[in-house]
């Protein structure tokens, strides 16, 4: 038995220790927004936050977790879609089939929290999420977009 | 309540609950407005009316448009939506969609035709008979109001879903008439509007499925979850047709979570689990073997030798294209150019791997997957059951990338397969990235060798290219080959005549020839096809000619292309756009390429830089397209974007090779992808030229890649003639 913190609220998992991370999340806690892409923490798609660290799920185990790290997935990160990441996305249009934008939101919305108004630099270092359909350009102009909203510490 | 043979409760309603939890009850297509399904038996009045088969509307005015074709990322669904509404002249603001089901396709005489989504065709494929369902319907609204007042229709129109009787004045709403006007007959005769009149139609409507795709709420065919459900992965024979040999059940099934261990066919394993990473570690520690077969030593080097050898083979080569006597007319040049290029096997890699959760009893089977074709994934379920297909349903969902891959079903047959063994419970199947990329229906690798003949000025006396390859309808659609075998698709952008990809320059003398070299190696479409190699090959070798005799690039294309305004007119605008023919910034050079496909012409223009060290920086790509008509020309701009990712990273990086008879890359770690720091600045000029409907999905990948390597053979002088680039050195 496990203790999750996950979107602000504390979850009893029965899972083995090595279990990793997303597909406790996906299978046991039905947050399936978090994607499995290539399970060797590569591409990105399942990205969540720890404690406002962007990590990718399919790498973590369970087991290394404490109740006391504070896990947001894409469904916790803002109570009404309203996150400036999310109201950026939309603004742009930017999913094509949408497959890895939880993980890429959640990798702008970190890098927002710690570089309120990041560089081109900047994104090309942070946001490292693979989109097989090719939305870089507008995920690109959407950081931008968020970080003009003026409140991309929001998390 | 639906309850299966064997006693096992298996509520469609529950099912649409826990979805729903998940806020994608709509999107599943199960309770499809009037659909009939098994449980929407609600009368026509109650919930509004089915108007035609495309459009069904609530008393609320909601109007939810059928979508046949399959959305994958490409915005079809938009598109398709935008060209019912068009004529049915409703309030967008009211729109919404669903699927219609293959099985329902079948059990109303295809009443929404061809459900398949590939080839670029999604919209022009469908273009002039779902715009008919809107205007039926229209006409029946209008029709249905008429009756209600006791005036003339003709007195009568409408306007966002508002109808008005001109004389009175007198106005209601869509919802309000819709349940009357399910009641007529459609009309026979039905106008479309002239394309000046199109008020919805061209515009850059934002997309009507993001909204769910920023919040995690969008329901994949991965994310589906049936009550009882249990996960599996699988594993099938890395050498292509292995069978299985043996594998260590005992110590499978002793692992936490794990149900079953179950062969699938001959050549595959399956561990069925409680968890699918409890099915995967369990999969993982079968240790399975495979009998030896006749492809165990096949390699990358033994298939380019078989490559080579079609390359120059006298005999057997099919015609593509042939205008007088190219070989004399080389042989007897002058000066000549000869090359030999070469492109990898590549893997489609979509974000959502290969997945299908099938539920299968003595009488019924059910399956919810992510489809390019949906009738083709019917078919493939009813035959892994052993049943006939309206004892079937297939429940499509948006995919997380096609790219062509979802075309073929052998996932849902092997998920139907492993399901019928455990009869009642509903099992979903994930392939793990790595069955993904093994399993895979493969972009064919193929050499191309090129020949010119020049005169003394320089001018194009002759070409010649041999493409030797394998055959992607052979492997894929063997239905589909020409009567003698020859393969059609090989010669995509190279044909003669046609609408669909004409070779647009004019040369006294040409031979396009391809020689079928097939492989072990299952090949298939990988977007944009044959036209992504096509174009490498003969966008290159022309900037090779125009370097040879000694004249500029551009010019020398614009003069091939005299009788081909709409080849020239893309081209003349990337290379306007670019800059061409004033100095680039210091250190950066250019290349440009043109290339038909799909109905559409496209061009494509690349600034680049390479560092000392032989560092490409790829600055700037600027893309034209003239699709004739466009729809949506965001949508059309975004498809051009995201297509330079795709075909930019398979130039730069990507290749699937063969050692053992077995593919070697099976993740990111062998087979990268292009990231964000890597993807260059994209202008797409979407330029319709009107009075014909081309495809947009595929066509521009098709000419990023020539435009780059063109620029790179500006930069350093190298042209590059093997890929993936990342194998040369640039220094």
């Amino acid at each position: 038995m496990v203790q999750l913190h996950v979107n602000g609220m504390l979850h009893d998992v029965t899972a083995d220790g090595d279990m990793p991370l997303l597909w406790v999340l996906r299978e046991q806690l039905g947050l399936t927004g978090t994607k499995y892409g290539c399970g060797i923490a590569q591409c990105g798609a399942c990205s969540v936050h720890i404690d406002g660290e962007v990590q990718r799920s399919c790498s973590i185990p369970v087991g290394s977790l404490k109740s006391t790290d504070k896990i947001v997935t894409i469904e916790g990160l803002s109570p009404e879609v309203d996150h400036p990441v999310q109201k950026a996305w939309l603004a742009l249009d930017v999913p094509q089939c949408g497959y890895c934008q939880s993980g890429q939101i959640m990798a702008a919305a970190a890098l927002l929290s710690k570089k309120p108004k990041p560089t081109d630099a900047d994104i090309d270092e942070a946001m490292t999420n693979v989109c097989r359909c090719g939305t870089y350009q507008r995920i690109r102009a959407a950081v931008h977009r968020a970080a003009g909203f003026g409140n991309g510490n929001k998390t | 309540m639906t309850r299966n043979s064997n006693g096992t409760d298996v509520s469609r309603r529950r099912f649409l609950i826990s979805t729903a939890a998940a806020g994608g009850g709509l999107a599943l297509g199960l309770h499809a407005a009037g659909l009939k399904t098994a449980m929407a038996q609600m009368p026509a009045d109650a919930e509004g009316g089915e108007i035609g088969a495309w459009v069904f509307i609530r008393p609320n005015d909601d109007v939810v448009i059928r979508i046949a074709r399959s959305e994958m990322g490409q915005g079809t669904l938009t598109g398709l939506a935008q060209l019912v509404a068009e004529e049915l002249d409703c309030d967008w603001k009211k729109v919404k969609t669903e699927y219609p089901t293959p099985a329902q396709n079948l059990a109303r005489k295809r009443v929404w035709g061809d459900m398949s989504t590939g080839g670029s065709r999604g919209i022009r494929g469908s273009q002039d008979y779902v715009r008919k369902g809107g205007a039926v319907a229209r006409e029946m609204l209008i029709e249905a109001a008429a009756e209600q007042w006791r005036v003339p229709a003709a007195e009568c129109r409408a306007e966002a879903s508002v109808i008005t009787h001109g004389p009175s004045g007198r106005s209601t709403t869509y919802g309000k008439v819709a349940a009357a006007a399910a009641r007529l007959a459609p009309p026979k005769d039905i106008k479309l509007k002239e394309p000046k009149d199109w008020k919805i139609i061209g515009q850059p409507l934002p997309r009507l499925d993001t909204a769910d795709k920023l919040s995690g709420k969008q329901v994949y065919a991965i994310d589906v979850k049936l009550p009882g459900m249990l996960n599996a992965s699988i594993m099938d024979a890395p050498v292509f047709g292995a069978k299985v040999k043996s594998y260590d059940e005992a110590k499978a099934k002793a692992m936490p979570g794990v149900r079953h261990v179950l062969k699938v066919g001959d050549t595959a394993v399956a561990v069925v689990a409680d968890s699918w990473w409890q099915a995967n570690q369990a999969l993982k520690a079968l240790n399975v073997s495979w009998e030896q077969g006749p492809n165990d030593g096949v390699s990358s080097q033994s298939i380019h030798a078989l490559l080579a050898e079609g390359v120059d083979a006298k005999d057997g080569a099919f015609t593509g294209n042939k205008v007088g006597d190219a070989p004399q007319a080389i042989a007897a040049a002058p000066k000549k150019v000869e090359a030999v290029y070469f492109a990898p096997f590549e893997n489609h890699f979509t974000m959502e791997p290969m997945n299908c959760t099938a539920l299968v009893t003595a009488d019924r089977c059910e399956v919810w997957g992510a489809t390019q074709n949906g009738e083709g994934g019917l078919a493939a379920a009813a035959e892994a059951a052993g049943l006939s297909p309206t004892q079937c349903e297939f429940y499509k969902l948006h995919l997380g990338g096609g790219f062509g891959r979802r075309g073929r079903q052998d996932y849902t047959t092997k998920a139907v397969l492993l399901a019928k063994q455990i009869p009642g419970v509903p099992v979903k199947l994930i392939w793990s990235r790595e069955e993904d990329m093994r399993q895979c229906s493969f972009r064919p690798a193929g050499l191309c060798k090129l020949q010119a003949g020049l005169d003394q000025n320089g001018e194009l006396l002759g070409l010649q290219m041999r493409i030797a390859a394998p055959s992607i309808l052979a492997s894929a659609a063997p239905n589909r080959l020409d009567k003698d075998g020859r393969d059609s698709a090989a010669f995509q952008g190279l044909n003669p005549s046609g609408a669909e990809a004409r070779f647009g320059y004019a040369i006294p003398h040409l031979l396009i020839e391809h020689a079928i070299r097939n492989t072990h190696v299952p090949v298939g479409f990988w977007r944009g096809v044959n036209t992504n190699q096509n174009a490498i090959w003969l966008e290159s070798f022309i900037d090779e000619i125009a370097h040879a005799a000694g004249k500029d690039p551009l010019e020398f294309r614009r003069k091939l292309l005299a009788n081909s305004p709409k080849h020239l007119a893309v081209l003349d605008a990337v290379a306007d756009r670019i800059g061409w023919g004033t100095s680039p910034p210091s250190g950066v050079h250019r290349g440009i390429a043109q290339f038909m496909g799909y109905g559409s012409y496209c061009a494509g223009a690349a600034e680049v830089a390479v560092s000392d060290r032989g560092k490409l920086k790829i600055h700037r790509v600027v893309i034209a397209i003239d699709s004739g008509h466009v729809v949506n020309p965001q949508q059309v701009a975004m498809q051009t974007e995201g297509s330079v990712a795709f075909g930019l990273g398979a130039m730069l990086y990507q290749e699937c090779t063969v050692n053992n008879g077995r593919m070697v890359q099976e993740n990111l770690d062998s087979y990268p992808m292009m990231l964000m720091e890597d993807y260059p600045k994209v202008e797409a000029i979407v330029m319709p030229s009107g009075e014909f409907w081309g495809g947009v999905g595929e066509p521009t990948i098709s000419v990023a890649a020539p435009a780059v390597l063109n620029a790179v053979f500006a930069a350093t002088g190298k042209r590059i003639r093997t890929l993936p680039l990342k194998d040369t050195k640039l220094t």
